[in-house]
């Protein structure tokens, strides 16, 4: 049975489509994708985002232990948040996450739905010797997005916060629309924007006032279509798409959230020095279609008869028109400007390597 | 209920014929498909070129998935729907007039009437 989040009702009630997705019943979309998408790259949009997991760590070793688990450097100062990876032994990622350091010795961790379950379990499995209050808060949390180039000044109508003095990745706790909240600079559009965190029965108030500030600016309810699209067109990578306990974070291409140029011990730090000091047999890269169509996810890549590649994610980039994906490929396919093939329904169509982000009009500070 | 208009013809790969008189027919996508397939973004036409019976004439790229679509008979396109290429959606739209796909000419006009009529259709497809 999914879960509801606490703006179900809202998202019935606005029309959306409806979808199982990591084990909630998730609006899909409101009118169409490529409206939403075109709205927040546009204008500002609004986003349920209730699904993702949130857990605290709170106690003296907080930072150390964090460290342990985490492959980026946990020695932000509060205020300040940073993404990382968690990963296995043998450099797999558990999950990409994104960490508020709250104060010295408490963070909030922000998991991927689906991987709620399995994170939890990881994370109590390394507590051994470290000082810790640990608490799963994803049940009691609602997350609300506030994302595109007028985000700033829907928030600002909520909030007493100075927002004009938040920078990207910055956050700061306070009151939003008369509730008490953890306000986010954060996003995973390209654009800039909010993520605001309130407790679960605070939701449905925080969104109203949300959609009722937003008016003037035209905000849009933006379901989880758009939010693929978006986070696709600016390269970023979704987990269970473009990684999983089968990649590692070099691999992936995601190196600087990798703590290799400290001394600090990590879960995973010897395959990835490894492979960083020898260099991966394959590496994710950003494919441009030239021409129609576009692969989707599975989709075969070819130098002539030789595959050297699959496809992670695919889609039509509406703000660009065309297509494009994610996929990984061999080593030595990599470099900007390689032509390959995708072959899609037994088809090959052709498409190119190029440098990420496909869509870099983004208005993210 | 989908919705399958009287005085067109249907294809089991979910096409709808209307015949345009003067050996002209216009093909679009039936209701049922293009809900079936969702929010469509992108559509692939063909040359004005001829074309078998079954040959794949072009292709629908939807969110989710994607289809090709066939001709019903041997035929040449004549015309596509070039207003497509900006608004795709038009398809979910609006299926049976601004979403049409393409116009074909075939010399052998008996064809068309082989095709299912609404109601065969409507079996078909279970309704």
């Amino acid at each position: 049975m999914d879960k509801k989040t606490a703006l179900y009702n809202k998202h019935v009630n606005l029309g959306a489509r409806m979808e199982s997705f990591a084990g909630y019943i998730m609006p899909i979309k409101y009118t169409t994708v490529k409206e939403e998408h075109n709205a927040v790259r546009n204008g500002v949009g609004v986003f349920d985002l209730s699904h993702m997991g949130e857990f605290r760590v709170k106690g003296k070793d907080a930072s150390r232990f964090l460290d342990y688990l985490l492959t980026n450097d946990s020695s932000v100062k509060p205020g300040k948040a940073y993404y990382s990876t968690m990963c296995y032994p043998d450099g797999g990622i558990v999950d990409d996450l994104i960490v508020y350091r709250l104060s010295e010795d408490e963070y909030l961790v922000i998991v991927n739905a689906s991987n709620i379950e399995k994170d939890w379990a990881w994370v109590n499995n390394h507590t051994d010797g470290y000082s810790l209050d640990l608490t799963n808060e994803s049940d009691e949390t609602a997350l609300i997005a506030i994302q595109g180039p007028d985000a700033e000044k829907v928030a600002r109508k909520l909030t007493d916060e100075k927002l004009q003095e938040l920078g990207y990745y910055e956050h700061t706790s306070g009151v939003f629309a008369g509730k008490k909240a953890l306000i986010a600079r954060t996003g995973y559009t390209g654009e800039d924007g909010f993520e605001i965190y309130t407790k679960f029965e605070d939701a449905e108030e925080v969104w109203d006032a949300v959609m009722e500030a937003g008016k003037e600016f035209g905000i849009k309810p933006i379901g989880l279509g758009a939010r693929d699209t978006l986070r696709l067109e600016v390269g970023y990578l979704l987990y269970g798409n473009d990684m999983d306990h089968t990649t590692t974070p070099i691999e992936a291409r995601l190196g600087w959230v990798v703590k290799l140029k400290t001394d600090k011990e990590f879960i995973g730090r010897e395959v990835m020095a490894r492979q960083n000091q020898d260099k991966p047999d394959r590496y994710i890269v950003g494919l441009e279609v030239m021409g129609k169509g576009f692969p989707r996810q599975g989709a075969e890549l070819f130098e002539g008869n030789r595959k050297v590649g699959v496809v992670t994610s695919g889609s039509l980039a509406p703000a660009l028109g065309h297509g494009v994906c994610l996929a990984f490929v061999e080593k030595g396919f990599q470099k900007k400007g390689t032509e390959l093939e995708a072959e899609v329904r037994g088809k090959r169509i052709p498409v190119k390597t190029v440098k990420l982000p496909f869509y870099k009009e983004g208005s993210r500070k | 209920m989908s919705n399958i208009p009287e005085g067109l013809r249907y294809t089991d790969s979910h096409e709808w014929v209307k015949d345009m008189g003067s050996g002209e027919y216009k093909m679009g996508l039936t209701f049922y498909a293009q809900e079936q397939m969702g929010e469509i973004v992108m559509v692939e036409f063909p040359g004005m070129l001829d074309f078998s019976s079954g040959d794949i004439l072009g292709s629908l790229e939807a969110v989710k998935t994607a289809e090709d679509f066939y001709a019903p008979f041997d035929c040449k396109v004549v015309k596509i729907n070039e207003g497509l290429e900006d608004e795709p959606a038009l398809i979910n739209e609006n299926p049976y007039e601004k979403g049409w796909l393409v116009v074909v000419k075939t010399d052998d006009p008996s064809r068309y009437n082989s095709l299912m009529d609404a109601e065969k259709y409507s079996e078909f497809i279970g309704e």
